[in-house]
């Protein structure tokens, strides 16, 4: 017969705790499949366009720089291919992973209600998050692929590992969120910190621009860790070489470790959350 | 299987604290520095207090234990410990087998989706299998007896069938510990007993924690009985009676309040039984089954022919038990014409009211009945002594004959 027992959380080990998450997250895959489908349910039968608002904003925010560029107000220098194919690449890729940071606190803000009344692994509300990033954005990937065909830059067979690259974007930026997560559901200064950094971190990472040749601007932008993910996602879709690739799997090597630790991390945190949330 | 000890919980603690800011501050501290453990056991920081003390029980398949304390006692905080939603800051909670909890029903239902589409998220956050779903859907629908609404949205339910819905899901759990926290109170009567019968089957089978403010639901389920007052547990027994009175005990006495009296007040209130009595504003003792005489003096304060008097006796839990009237349908209709300080006594033979703290309240109305007068509530307060363990609120000794 299975046996729990119920004591102060600091007489367990860390890596204990690690193997208790690590395993919960696999029984809970039902769990999560189910949440994720009854948000993406939820999310569509109350919204007449859908699917649509996938890319309407990022859609919306590469055609304004296109108009920018193209109307000659800003002079962006050459990015090596078509600049709709980088200016929209670019700004998909990085609501992908903007998603993808705020998804495990969002998932987590969401479900107060049965974290407060209902004992149930939550790992799943992680894995829900993960698997509705990876609906999110395999109809961004088509669209994506689509855009590829239609501007003429062609099949290439790095086509075929974008979709891999893509997931282990979702999966560094579920483990940046994540590590925020438990201080995030304390604090809800974390949310606007974190939302207020990303938006004026994409203008240090090329989204809709490349890096430039020399300066200040050039130095930062090649140790933001997320230069990497941005350029060798972008090399994969149009078949070029990934500038940074080594940079990219350190980073991608790290990202897991980082999610196993804030998982671990997580499983601690929720009995404290849940004594001060109200549902 | 019977008898295996299911639930042990030793010295648990828990304590919480009264500021939101410095919880928040102490929980980042319990996260982030829980390996440098400097505090000493048993302390309390600034701002807490312990909503949980040095409480522990045993609880073997096949029993039953009601849980009973006022608002805040600590029940539902225990509650949460056991069913692993937050954890103790001392002692230990052991958990054999696996656990149902009916803490509150329908929770993280998606208004949105239909009833169906949501018995498939609930069941699966309940712990069940996607094939035990489907083998039990059926089921599960059919319990609910909402089977027309099933796939309409659950927006458009009422809270009433939302709680059938969650309950029938509930149900078809098949724990060997469960834990229920006062669902019952809601819903209609009929489903309200579907429920208790389903609880009742799942008895034998399993070692339950029942938090009600039901005393005879108590009586009905429980067959042990845990006192919780600020955190402590007070008194624990196996005479369901006796902690029930525990239970009542805790309540402060009601003050006497008065309604009324420009025209007519009470002068003297006294209570008798043929070993104590009692006047206004006290207590009486009285045993199962004594007689009862109560002496009233009112005083006129305008010129009234007639006085229409009544008495209600309520049991502990506020309910009316006795009304106390006099003949012809009516009141006791009092002349008093001639006396501007009326007198009248009444004698109750055989108050056969179950254990507990009743109090008094008398009614007077014009003669006719058209004008109130008077209202004066907690005149007195009985407390009845009863030997027979009963969720009643009379324990009637009847004549019984052997045909």
């Amino acid at each position: 017969m299975e046996q729990r027992i119920y004591r102060k959380s600091s007489k367990d080990g860390f890596f204990t705790l690690m193997r208790a998450s690590i395993r919960d997250l696999f029984s809970s895959n039902f769990i999560a499949l189910q949440f994720a489908k009854r948000d993406i349910k939820a999310q569509y039968r109350q919204s007449y366009l859908g699917l649509l608002w996938l890319f309407i904003t990022p859609v919306a925010n590469a055609a304004i720089w296109m108009v920018l560029k193209n109307s000659g107000t800003i002079a962006i220098s050459d990015t090596g291919m078509p600049y709709p194919v980088y200016a929209f690449s670019g700004t998909l890729l990085w609501s992908i992973l903007v998603e993808s940071i705020n998804a495990p606190t969002q998932s987590t803000n969401a479900s107060r209600t049965i974290l407060s009344k209902i004992n149930f692994p939550k790992e799943a509300l992680i894995l829900s998050g993960v698997y509705k990033l990876v609906f999110n954005s395999s109809v961004k990937i088509l669209l994506l692929f689509v855009l590829v065909f239609v501007l003429g830059v062609g099949f290439n067979w790095s086509l075929l590992m974008f979709p891999i690259a893509v997931l282990g974007l979702v999966l560094f930026g579920t483990a940046i969120g994540l590590f925020l997560t438990p201080l995030g559901l304390l604090y809800n200064d974390i949310s606007r910190l974190v939302s207020m950094g990303l938006s004026l971190l994409m203008y240090l990472t090329p989204v809709v621009y490349g890096i430039p040749k020399s300066g200040i601007m050039r130095v930062m932008m090649v140790y933001n860790p997320f230069t990497p993910l941005l350029t060798t996602l972008r090399a994969l879709l149009v078949g070029q070489h990934p500038p940074f690739l080594e940079y990219f799997l350190i980073l991608i090597f790290i990202g897991g470790i980082l999610l196993l630790f804030s998982l671990t991390i997580y499983r601690l945190a929720i009995p404290i959350i849940v004594e001060r949330i109200s549902a | 299987m019977a008898g295996e000890v299911l639930v042990k919980v030793e010295g648990l603690s828990k304590k919480f604290c009264k500021d939101l800011k410095t919880s928040l501050w102490y929980g980042v501290k319990d996260l982030f520095f829980r390996f440098q453990n400097d505090e000493k056991e048993g302390q309390l920081r600034p701002k807490e207090f312990w909503a949980v003390k040095d409480v522990s029980f045993e609880l073997r398949r096949g029993e039953c234990l009601g849980l009973i304390g006022h608002n805040g006692a600590g029940k539902s905080t225990l509650l949460k410990i056991l069913n692993g939603l937050i954890n103790p800051d001392e002692g230990q909670v052991t958990m054999n087998g696996r656990v149902g909890a009916l803490i509150e029903l329908g929770a993280g239902f998606n208004p949105i989706l239909t009833g169906r589409e949501n018995i498939y998220n609930n069941a699966a956050i309940l712990g069940f299998t996607r094939k035990e779903i489907d083998d039990k859907i059926h089921e599960i629908i059919e319990f609910s007896e909402i089977e027309e609404f099933i796939d309409m949205p659950v927006q458009n339910y009422s809270s009433g069938m939302k709680v059938r819905l969650g309950f029938s899901i509930a149900a078809q759990m098949k724990p060997d510990i469960l834990i229920i926290d006062e669902v019952l109170a809601v819903g209609d009567v009929a489903f309200r007993l579907k429920c208790l019968n389903k609880i009742s089957k799942l008895l034998d089978s399993s070692a339950v924690i029942f938090v009600s403010h039901s005393m005879p639901q108590i009586f009905r389920i429980a067959n042990e009985v845990l006192v919780m007052s600020s955190g402590k547990a007070i008194c624990k027994t196996n005479d369901i009676g006796l902690g029930i009175d525990q239970y009542y005990n805790l309540v402060k006495k009601s003050k006497v309040s008065v309604s009324g009296g420009q025209n007519v007040s009470l002068l003297k209130f006294t209570g008798e039984t043929v070993e104590a009595s009692a006047n206004f504003g006290e207590t009486l003792d009285l045993s199962h089954g004594q007689d009862i005489r109560f002496k009233l003096t009112f005083q006129k304060h305008v010129d009234i022919d007639s006085l229409h008097l009544q008495i209600i006796i309520w049991n502990p839990e506020l309910v009316p038990v006795i009304d106390i009237i006099g003949n012809g349908g009516k009141g006791y209709i009092l002349d008093c014409s001639e006396n501007s300080n009326p007198e009248v006594e009444v004698n109750i033979p055989n108050l056969y009211l179950n254990t507990g703290k009743h109090a008094v309240t008398i009614i007077v109305y014009s003669g006719d009945m058209m004008t109130p007068y008077l209202r004066v509530d907690n005149a007195l307060t009985i407390s009845v002594k009863s030997h027979f363990p009963s969720g009643s609120n009379i324990i009637f000794p009847a004549k019984w004959k052997t045909l």
